[in-house]
């Protein structure tokens, strides 16, 4: 086992390139657990949080570009961000406790590639992109296609994370995420829903998207539940409709933490609360 | 398993060791640096009983490599003293009997001073929040909240 801590991205990459078994080590709280529990067993761990690029937040023209080795913590204190995309930072912000937050990054809740993941259907929800660097150069793919199942993603040998996209937040627009968990704090989503929604001058719903976690073998976003937004004021009946769609589009497996019935029927639920949460952002925007 | 070479400060000294690559700071602190006040508990970053501040942030030494403390600058329990005069948290913690069997001890301290040093007059509220990451199977928490309080309020008073 060796380990490197490049300064550059090109040279990150050139290092997971060359070896089949390197990690990228970004906030480490899932890699330690799974090195010491014996799930994986790297030949190589690749400390990215010596690379500039990878350490800050920048925002151009209402935009934010969130560096892959930004901690949850600093998403938190992040005024600007916080108050254009609220929902990500709160999503972000429940993953484990203020330890883990001081490590925990975006990029790593995204690669780690856990259907359960908090901070990927509030992503999703927003529309976030992710920049892909990679012996061949750089790509840009929309978050919702990185995780493929559970700890499994469609990177490819040598390809890294290097930022998460953030949109322009339109007027008139708000985010929300909500889970479901047995106690109040530091415990893995049972259900996990992302909305974000925008509004016309008149208060009518023009764009909405929808994202759930925990329901089936990876974040998946329900174009169906945003159907039953858009077009409408968000009343009851749409808010109703939205339920509906978010159930009828959930797949989820029993386990300790949850039935399927359960998970199914909570989905629809949180569904609407975090749509009436964005829907009172969208306002206030 | 080739070794790496490490310079860090700890608690304001200047340390350099050699640890494995896959050891964790909370190993090389204690087996290679002799400093046994973090403890481990779960060794996975649930209990907090191995808290450290890193570059001034609380995190689980359980959860960092040794190798990631190049040049960064680490915080433990053994820095929290002033030489033989306690802490106003430790003296607390003393005083309003906040501990049991003492193992979530040194975290609890770590994270208090991290959390105090952030907040002077933290509300209950925001105490037990604070501590959330700290588990404590002993003493219910109540004597550790009050504790922290206590020492709040002297630490107020300069």
């Amino acid at each position: 086992m060796r380990f490197e801590a490049p300064t550059t991205v090109s040279a990150a990459v050139k290092l997971l390139a060359a070896k089949a078994g390197a990690r990228v080590l970004a906030g480490g709280t899932d890699l330690l657990v799974q090195m010491r529990t014996d799930r994986v067993a790297p030949d190589l761990i690749v400390d990215v949080k010596r690379i500039p690029a990878l350490r800050t937040i920048t925002a151009k023209a209402g935009a934010f570009r969130i560096g892959a080795a930004v901690a949850g913590a600093e998403l938190g204190e992040h005024k600007a961000l916080r108050k254009a995309w609220p929902g990500v930072v709160e999503a972000a912000n429940l993953i484990g406790s203020h330890q883990i937050q001081s490590r925990a990054t975006l990029a790593g809740n995204l690669c780690n590639a856990s259907p359960a993941a908090d901070s990927v259907p509030a992503l999703v929800a927003a529309g976030a992109s992710a920049v892909i660097a990679g012996p061949r150069g750089k790509r840009t793919v929309p978050v919702e296609s990185v995780g493929t199942g559970p700890g499994k993603t469609s990177l490819k040998r040598g390809e890294m994370v290097e930022a998460i996209l953030l949109p322009k937040h339109p007027p008139r627009s708000g985010d929300a995420y909500l889970r479901f968990i047995p106690r109040s704090e530091m415990d893995i989503a049972v259900v996990g829903v992302g909305v974000s929604l925008t509004l016309d001058t008149k208060g009518v719903c023009t764009a909405a998207r929808v994202a759930l976690g925990a329901v089936a073998e990876r974040v998946i976003l329900v174009p169906d539940a945003a159907k039953a937004l858009i077009g409408s004021t968000v009343d009851a009946k749409a808010l109703e409709r939205l339920a509906a769609a978010t159930s009828a589009a959930c797949r989820p497996i029993d386990d300790k933490r949850g039935t399927k019935e359960f998970r199914t029927r909570v989905a629809g639920v949180l569904a609407r609360r975090a749509a009436e949460i964005a829907l009172k952002r969208a306002r206030g925007n | 398993m080739s070794k790496v070479q490490v310079s860090t400060t700890i608690n304001g000294d200047a340390v350099s060791y050699l640890c494995e690559v896959d050891e964790t700071l909370l190993d090389v602190l204690r087996d290679r640096l002799g400093l046994t006040g973090s403890k481990e508990g779960c060794g996975t970053g649930d209990c907090g009983a191995c808290t450290v501040t890193l570059d001034g942030r609380i995190v689980c030494s359980c959860l960092v490599l040794g190798a990631e403390a190049e040049g960064r600058e680490i915080r433990t329990v053994e820095g929290i003293a002033n030489g033989d005069k306690l802490h106003p948290l430790q003296e607390k913690f003393l005083e309003f009997a906040a501990l049991q069997c003492g193992i979530c001890t040194p975290g609890f301290l770590v994270s208090a001073k991290a959390l105090l040093d952030h907040n002077p007059n933290p509300t209950e509220s925001e105490i037990r929040f604070g501590l959330a990451g700290n588990l404590c199977r002993c003493t219910g928490y109540d004597k550790i909240v009050r504790a922290v309080q206590a020492a709040a309020a002297e630490m107020r008073k300069g």
